[in-house]
């Protein structure tokens, strides 16, 4: 039995066979695969963009979702501990998705359980289904997931997509160049990471002039919270907007990637740019995680 | 004081064990890996800012009677990974080890990330040990999260 809580536990070739299977997905989306099955989506914090794409990807394949959105009238709410919510659930169920505001929740989480465990994201920890369609995106964009050139701007710092990603796209000898203000460096833990692992990276302050070879722009949002002094965030803010005229002269390959919500970060008149695909980017969230259900159940697509 | 005295302190155990080459900055930390605080049973001695050629100064602790299991030895490494631990039987020395810093510590730590689950849930904490500069440091198998002090 496999679960799925850090994109640290895919190798390799386990992220290239779930590409393969989401690029299957979306050329044919309506498999009722998981006939007969049930699925809980357990968000202990709500998220409702992520709550939605995976129960879509779970009707999708034909299984029947159970779960809550908010735990407030949930036992949770009465002070049942995670491991005695966990125990019960997994017997209600053949695999259970959680979303969780303490981090390391869903490794605890499956280890506990009976079912496969699916991390919908555990406080500032991780989302692996998050990164795994931010590759799939990258995958379909480019062709190919190996030796791309991918800009990472905003919050480097605590953005756990940002980590996620750059630890998945280090299987693919990615080059990267990192964008912050100081205050929002990427952590030394990961600069070290790539250094460990012999990739090539970059970092400035300034976002302006250097995508001219850049594959991949991946933005992110910088958050005030993040801020003792709220005049540098306002300073900061405004020095990561990404605008229509600074896509002059970059690659005709290149594709803006964003997490999102975004706030400000991407001005609107880039929408209409044949480079923005943030919005595909979420449709594409549909079949990594058709993909990522299936492989773990171990249903043959 | 004479040479001679000193050493009788030595070998005022006939059989049982010696921590020596602890750094002075660990020895409670030891002391109370091996519940010595609340021990009312076995004889010991304590000695701290001792001279040392190697360290400069140390701490040694003298236990009668009384033999650290593995995993007690595995915890002293994280924080003194150069102490010897001798086993002593009729007054000598019969066993001399280093001791080794594990690849994983179960329980007694605790995360320093506030967010972490083991910090609200009730959970055992579990860490990989690993090095950052030649430093063993602890990465939570739970949040993933660095651990630095312990």
């Amino acid at each position: 039995m496999k679960s799925l809580i850090s994109i640290g536990d895919l190798t390799r070739e386990e992220i290239v066979r779930l590409m393969e299977l989401a690029a299957e997905f979306e050329k044919n989306p309506e498999q009722r695969l998981l006939q007969g099955r049930v699925i809980a989506s357990l968000f202990f914090e709500p998220s409702t963009r992520t709550r939605l794409s995976f129960e879509s990807a779970i009707n999708r394949l034909g299984a029947r979702v159970i779960g809550f959105s908010d735990a407030t009238n949930t036992s949770v709410s009465k002070g049942e501990s995670l491991h005695d919510t966990i125990s019960v659930i997994s017997n209600y169920c053949d695999m259970i998705v959680m979303r969780h505001s303490l981090e390391g929740a869903a490794r605890y989480a499956s280890e506990v359980a009976s079912v496969p465990v699916v991390n919908a994201g555990d406080g500032a920890n991780q989302h692996p289904s998050q990164t795994l369609l931010d590759l799939y995106s990258i995958k379909k964009t480019q062709g190919t997931l190996e030796n791309l050139h991918v800009m990472m701007v905003g919050d480097l710092k605590y953005g756990r997509t940002v980590h996620s990603l750059l630890e998945a796209l280090s299987h693919f000898n990615a080059r990267f160049t990192f964008v912050s203000p100081e205050e929002l460096r990427l952590p030394e833990e990961y600069r070290r990471y790539l250094s460990d692992r012999g990739l090539v990276f970059e970092e400035f302050e300034e976002l302006d002039g250097r995508m001219e070879d850049v594959d991949i722009l991946y933005m992110t949002r910088i958050q005030k919270e993040r801020f003792n002094d709220p005049m540098e965030y306002e300073r900061v803010k405004n020095a990561y907007v990404l605008r229509a005229s600074m896509l002059e002269g970059t690659r005709d390959n290149m594709r803006v990637l964003h997490p999102l919500p975004r706030v400000g970060e991407i001005a609107t008149d880039v929408d209409a740019s044949p480079k923005a695909y943030y919005f595909e980017q979420t449709r594409n969230g549909v079949y990594a995680r058709m993909a990522a259900i299936c492989y773990l159940l171990g249903v043959k697509v | 004081m004479t040479t001679q005295d000193k050493t009788m302190e030595v070998r005022l155990i006939e059989n049982g064990t010696v921590i020596d080459h602890i750094p002075v900055a660990a020895l409670f930390k030891i002391i109370t890996i091996l519940g010595l605080d609340g021990d009312t049973e076995h004889r010991m001695t304590i000695g701290t800012n001792l001279e040392s050629k190697r360290m400069g100064t140390k701490a040694i602790i003298k236990i009668a009677d009384r033999y650290p299991a593995e995993g007690e030895i595995d915890r002293i490494a994280l924080f003194a990974p150069q102490a010897r631990v001798n086993t002593i039987r009729d007054f000598a020395v019969v066993e001399k080890r280093h001791v080794r810093v594990p690849d994983e510590v179960r329980g007694f730590v605790r995360c320093a990330n506030p967010m972490c689950v083991t910090n609200h849930e009730g959970v055992e904490t579990a860490f990989r040990v690993v090095a950052e500069e030649g430093v063993p440091v602890l990465k939570c198998r739970y949040c993933e999260k660095t651990t630095r002090r312990f």
